[in-house]
């Protein structure tokens, strides 16, 4: 019998997969760990289970450890992340009604999120003139690479997202039939509730993370920092088996299997044709089949890999929406958050390919590119901002306070 | 004079559990107890009551919305902290093992508001006790009729009386170490499956 008894929590979210293969194909019980995986409702759940002991891991918004470690949680909660659970896998979904209008002011291809920002713009700009209600768009989270991939878009396009439009918050499961019932006319959320509401025909899928920034972060594994400390061994036998099973998820050939294995009704409870679609890049945007470039990424291009450069990001928006205040110690305890050293020491030795530093600059790299890494090979990138901006970690402050100025408003 | 009662505001799907959580407010003397079903609309509802503080489902779908909500003035005057008292872990513990999450306007001193928590964490506790119970009492009626299926068949096909009947049945699970019920199931298939 195994003697390493884990308990996660998660969501019902495509980017599970990692965590459901892990169990489902037998890569936890072959490091003897016997993992049990609860299905949950909300991001709120999932923090207070794993606050009280009922979790030692869950599934988590990136956003979430760092917030958590900022104070900004109900209870207090250290948390740690030493995983990310894959890249990407995240759209923007409109209405039907919403992208008629879009389309009438020159939105075309999903893949160049510039150009659906404009158009998005002028139908803002237009409802003005007629004294219409701001649009309304969904996030699943205040702490969520939805809510800040949205804003940033939002943003970089001239829409100011603290006045232009009203950003609100739905649980995933809902964001459909909020959208049928006219409650919100877009959503940012992750796969397969984006295809689930094109496949009711009730939206469009306008535009997708992996465009707005590619390769970029979205779930991590959260860890309750007192546990990883007291257990580290059964943790690291943890990302073993979630790194092997992240190597399965990535291979196309394994991705109908995992479709079948997702779509049953303790994970996903969706067709399964609906997340193979995602799984491949090549998703029905509700004007046909559109193949994306690194739409979901479980593997490839060290999408495990929690990089402190991806929790300065989502420090960098917290700051900007106003979630935090920006300070040394804060910033610290967001880079923090993130733990590469935990990660190096649990797959050092499986001789897996490990990025060599801690942080990169982000959206710098144009083309895939081989990095210094431990051993093996390691290809990172395209790795672009689609408004060719870059995040350097090392000029921080300059970062925060050039967002401040570009457009938007900032929140007294 | 006595300070003004407290506004509680209990949002649930469950409208049995939530008539138990408001019957025991009422009980300890709490009027100004509203219960609230559907979350559409919600915003509008908690401008009006005003609650000071408000009970939810943990399980409720809509959580992180209303969270959310907490946090911006413009839907909720006062600021809504989670729990009594971020220091009292036993009572976050409790309230999380029990299934409820109780979110307070700041400012109101703990002994006011304990005694709520306190309430819809017990009348939480009650409901599942309550819910598992049912299902076992469920379960126990659905054995018995398996039982009585599988004597009636053995009393016909060996012709032997009941009492006999439920001997074999009883014997059997005790050599196999299983339930009496299950026996009783696996009979019944097996007499089904020799008929057709």
């Amino acid at each position: 019998m195994s003697e390493h008894h884990i308990t996660a929590g998660f969501l019902p979210l495509l980017d599970s997969a990692i965590l459901v293969a892990a169990r489902e194909k037998g890569f936890a019980a072959s490091e003897g760990v016997d993992l049990t995986l609860v299905r949950e409702t909300s991001w709120a759940s999932i923090r207070d289970r794993i606050a009280v002991g009922h979790f030692e891991v869950a599934h988590m918004l990136a956003p979430m450890p760092i917030a958590a470690n900022l104070g900004l949680t109900p209870m207090r909660l250290d948390l740690i992340a030493p995983l990310a659970l894959g890249l990407g896998g995240n759209a923007v979904t409109v209405s039907n009604a919403l992208w008629r209008a879009m389309e009438e002011a020159g939105a075309a291809g999903p893949d160049d999120p510039a150009a659906v920002g404009a158009a998005l713009r002028k139908v803002i700009e237009d409802r003005r003139g007629q004294g219409s209600d701001r649009l309304r768009f969904g996030v699943v989270h205040p702490h969520s690479g939805h809510n800040f991939e949205l804003r940033y878009w939002l943003a970089a396009c001239g829409i100011d997202p603290e006045r232009d439009v009203d950003i609100t918050v739905v649980p995933p499961p809902l964001t459909a039939d909020a959208m049928a019932a006219g409650r919100i006319d877009g959503f940012c959320v992750g796969e397969p509730w984006n295809s689930v509401a094109v496949a009711a025909g009730h939206a469009r899928i306008a535009t997708v993370k992996a465009a707005i920034w590619r390769s970029s972060p979205e779930k991590v594994l959260g860890v309750r920092a007192d546990w990883a400390v007291a257990h580290s061994d059964t943790l690291a036998r943890l990302l073993r088996a979630l790194y092997r099973a992240a190597a399965w998820c990535g291979e196309a050939e394994n991705h109908e299997e995992l479709a079948a294995i997702l779509s049953g009704e303790a994970y996903l409870g969706q067709p399964a044709k609906l997340l193979l679609g995602a799984l491949d890049g090549r998703l029905e945007t509700g004007g046909g089949i559109h193949r994306f470039a690194d739409f979901f990424l479980p593997m490839e291009k060290a999408a495990t890999f929690p990089w402190q450069s991806h929790a300065l990001w989502f420090y960098s928006q917290m700051v900007r929406w106003g979630q935090v205040p920006h300070g040394e110690t804060n910033a610290e305890k967001a880079r923090a958050s993130f733990r590469p050293d935990i990660y190096r020491a649990a797959l050092g030795p499986l001789g897996a390919a490990l990025p060599a530093a801690s942080m990169k600059v982000e959206g710098a790299l144009t083309a895939p590119t081989p990095v210094g890494a431990t051993s093996g090979r390691l290809i990172l990138g395209p790795d672009g901002f689609f408004d060719g901006a870059v995040f350097d970690p090392a000029e921080l402050d300059g970062y925060i306070s050039g967002q401040r100025s570009a457009g938007a408003r900032q929140r007294p | 004079m006595p300070p003004r009662s407290l506004s509680v505001l209990v949002i649930d799907e469950n409208t049995l559990r939530a008539a138990i959580i408001e019957a025991g407010l009422r009980e300890a003397g709490h009027e100004h107890v509203t219960i609230v079903h559907d979350v559409n609309g919600i915003a509008q509802r908690i401008a009006e009551i005003e609650p000071d503080v408000i009970v939810i489902d943990l399980e409720n779908p809509n959580r992180d919305m209303l969270e959310n909500m907490f946090n911006l003035s413009r839907a909720v005057r006062r600021p809504i902290a989670m729990f009594v008292d971020q220091s009292d872990q036993s009572a976050i513990e409790a309230a999380v093992d029990a299934g409820v999450s109780a979110y307070v306007v700041d400012g109101l001193r703990q002994e006011r508001v304990k005694p709520i928590v306190d309430m819809a964490i017990s009348r939480f506790n009650a409901y599942s006790k309550l819910a598992r119970e049912l299902e076992e009492a469920k379960s126990a009626l659905e054995n018995r009729k398996l039982v009585d299926r599988a004597k009636g068949i053995l009393m016909r096909s060996k012709g032997i009386s009941e009492e006999e009947a439920y001997t074999l049945l009883r014997r059997a699970a005790m050599n196999q170490n299983r339930k009496i019920s299950e026996i009783a199931q696996s009979l019944i298939l097996a007499s089904g499956l020799l008929d057709e």
